[in-house]
């Protein structure tokens, strides 16, 4: 009996040494591939703008890609906060519990369940003919273009964790503030707000982490060139699209750069993560 | 008295401008709500409208056409000929593959969360999940080019891309499992440990049954969360114009066709068909979670 026990107890915990050492595999691989880059360029290679891969002046830099991905990611959030909040308060408030909350909340659900290849096609043969009839720039790709298109795509993250946090604002609490004669909005702006703040805030932060890393949309609209975009209608380069547009063609010090903004990528996102997690956890 | 009257209408109009404010901010939202699930609608009509012409028996038994194939069939101004045979049955082997590892290991690893709740260990694997939740799917994917396509199978394998969906697949699972079982009465376990009931028993007849549908919904939705990954499979699998059953070479998935017929101006016509198969599988996945949940909760 007892044998059985230690036996389980066991298996459990070496099950649990695997995602140590994925992690850990994970983090010497990535190390391990970037050093012949950052032996190369030092740390001026996170800070150069310089991308060429031209051999016998190879000279690499993830500065424009590092700027591509929190230029978009940021104009991604600013779409997708007025949008994800409306839809959490009707959700969450408005029409909480009822039939109509459902539907728009699987709705916002089967957003989550796109692929992003599907955004991708969706954003260059219906979004970007439509940022070139507005005029914004004549081919229709860029930074504006591949934001746009992740900030439907976090509506879902940041819509779930909102609209949950809304609802465990204290019913007493919204009873009073009724009681003293205030409106709904009264309610929702100083009420269910201040309550629901962090959880709020690090409900974006997660959704900001999931816009950093995604690939495909934003290979298939950003227009891919490797330069520090001056306009949010300018092309550009994120870091996954760049690992993804440049990849297959890569060996030597270009491989090893794009192992290295691999690297950079994942402690990003882990660090955006971690620091959304860590918020949520405190404050539910 | 009349100054009464006057204070009082001036009080009835401040209320007016308060309930008049209090249906402006109700509409804004409305309006923000509606505009927030257009989009699903108009993908979904996109694909429907676009790719439906092309679904037939063929497009699920036949494999890629060639690019020749579809110019020929485009300058008749026929449909274009094939389907994604070689795509599907790619994802069917990589999803097995991927499902086969990742959900045994991430069920045990949310059982040793759940019973090591709080202890300092428990946490740290607890952060590091978190942590590999947030990596970016195409970083997975160089990470198993790297430790699969350089070291074992040598060139791009469906072995590859099944290592870069598991690893992907797993912290899903195992916070899913921690998330259900936190969920089981703990009376349940303890009326268990009281007959003397060991504690593999427990697991296996106890925490698993009474969790199940919860499990399994973690796992159809972790599924649905890989089945339409492209990114990762670039790097790996890299695609194949064939059916292909050995796990040591090149293989196709739907998500890859995709890119491939994006990226062929002759066979442009076949993206919103095979994307519409695509989401079919994705949205039935995503259902029948649903329904397990809704389930659960009545």
């Amino acid at each position: 009996m007892l044998n059985s026990e230690k036996i389980t107890k066991t298996l459990l915990f070496l099950a649990s040494l695997i995602i140590i050492l994925l992690a850990s595999g994970m983090m010497f691989t990535l190390i391990n591939g970037s050093i012949p880059v950052f032996k190369e360029f030092g740390i001026n290679f996170i800070f150069s703008t310089k991308w060429n891969p031209t051999e016998e002046k190879e000279v690499y830099g993830a500065l424009p890609f590092i700027a591509g991905t929190i230029i978009t990611s940021i104009i991604a959030i600013l779409i997708c906060f007025p949008l994800a909040f409306s839809t959490s308060l009707f959700i969450g408030e408005y029409y909480r519990g009822r039939g109509l909350a459902k539907i728009i909340g699987t709705m916002v659900d089967m957003l989550a369940g796109i692929p992003s290849i599907v955004y991708g096609l969706w954003g260059f043969y219906v979004l970007r003919p439509l940022i070139v009839d507005l005029g914004f720039n004549s081919q229709g790709y860029g930074i504006f273009t591949a934001g746009l298109i992740l900030a439907i795509m976090i509506i879902p993250y940041a819509t779930s964790i909102t609209s949950e946090m809304i609802m465990m604002v204290s019913n007493d609490l919204k009873e009073a503030g009724y009681s003293l004669g205030a409106t709904r909005k009264d309610v929702i702006l100083k009420i269910i707000i201040p309550n629901a703040r962090s959880g709020i805030f690090s409900s974006y932060i997660l959704a900001f982490g999931r816009a950093l890393g995604e690939t495909m949309a934003v290979t298939m609209l950003i227009g891919n060139t490797n330069v520090i975009p001056k306009s949010i209608f300018d092309t550009g380069n994120t870091m996954a699209s760049v690992i993804a547009n440049q990849f297959g063609e890569a060996d030597g010090l270009k491989l090893s750069a794009l192992i290295a903004i691999a690297l950079l990528l994942f402690v990003i996102t882990g660090l955006i993560n971690g620091t959304g997690k860590l918020l949520i956890r405190k404050f539910s | 008295m009349i100054s009464l009257i006057i204070k009082t209408k001036k009080h009835l109009k401040g209320i007016n401008i308060r309930i008049l404010k209090n249906q402006i901010f109700a509409g804004v939202v409305f309006v923000f709500s509606f505009i927030t699930i257009s989009p699903i609608v108009l993908i979904i009509y996109k694909l429907i409208s676009k790719g439906y012409k092309q679904i037939n028996l063929a497009f699920f038994t036949d494999i890629a056409p060639n690019t020749y194939e579809a110019m020929i069939a485009l300058g008749n101004g026929e449909t274009i000929p094939g389907g994604i045979l070689n795509g599907i049955t790619g994802t069917l082997i990589m999803v097995t593959m991927a499902s086969i590892v990742a959900i045994p290991i991430g069920l045990l690893i949310g059982i040793f969360l759940y019973e090591n709740n709080t202890k300092w260990y428990a946490n740290i694997v607890r952060d590091i999940t978190d942590i590999l939740q947030g990596v970016p799917s195409i970083v997975l994917g160089l990470i198993s080019y790297f430790w699969v396509v350089k070291s074992i199978t040598h060139g791009f394998s469906a072995l590859a891309g099944s290592t870069a969906l598991g690893i992907m697949m797993l912290p899903l699972i195992i916070r899913s499992t921690e998330e259900t079982l936190k969920m089981i009465p703990e009376t349940i376990k303890e009326a268990g440990l009281a007959l003397g009931v060991p504690y593999h028993k427990i697991i296996l007849r106890v925490l698993i049954p009474t969790g199940f549908s919860g499990l399994l919904t973690g796992i159809l939705l972790a599924i649905s969360r890989i089945i339409g990954e492209t990114a990762p499979l670039m790097l790996t699998a890299l695609g194949s114009m064939g059916v292909n059953y050995n796990i040591g070479k090149p293989t196709s998935a739907v998500p890859l066709l995709i890119w491939e017929f994006y990226n062929d101006p002759n066979m442009v016509d076949l993206i919103w068909s095979s994307s519409l198969i695509l989401m079919i599988f994705v949205l039935i996945l995503n259902l029948i979670s649903k329904h397990l949940i809704a389930k659960k909760n009545n």
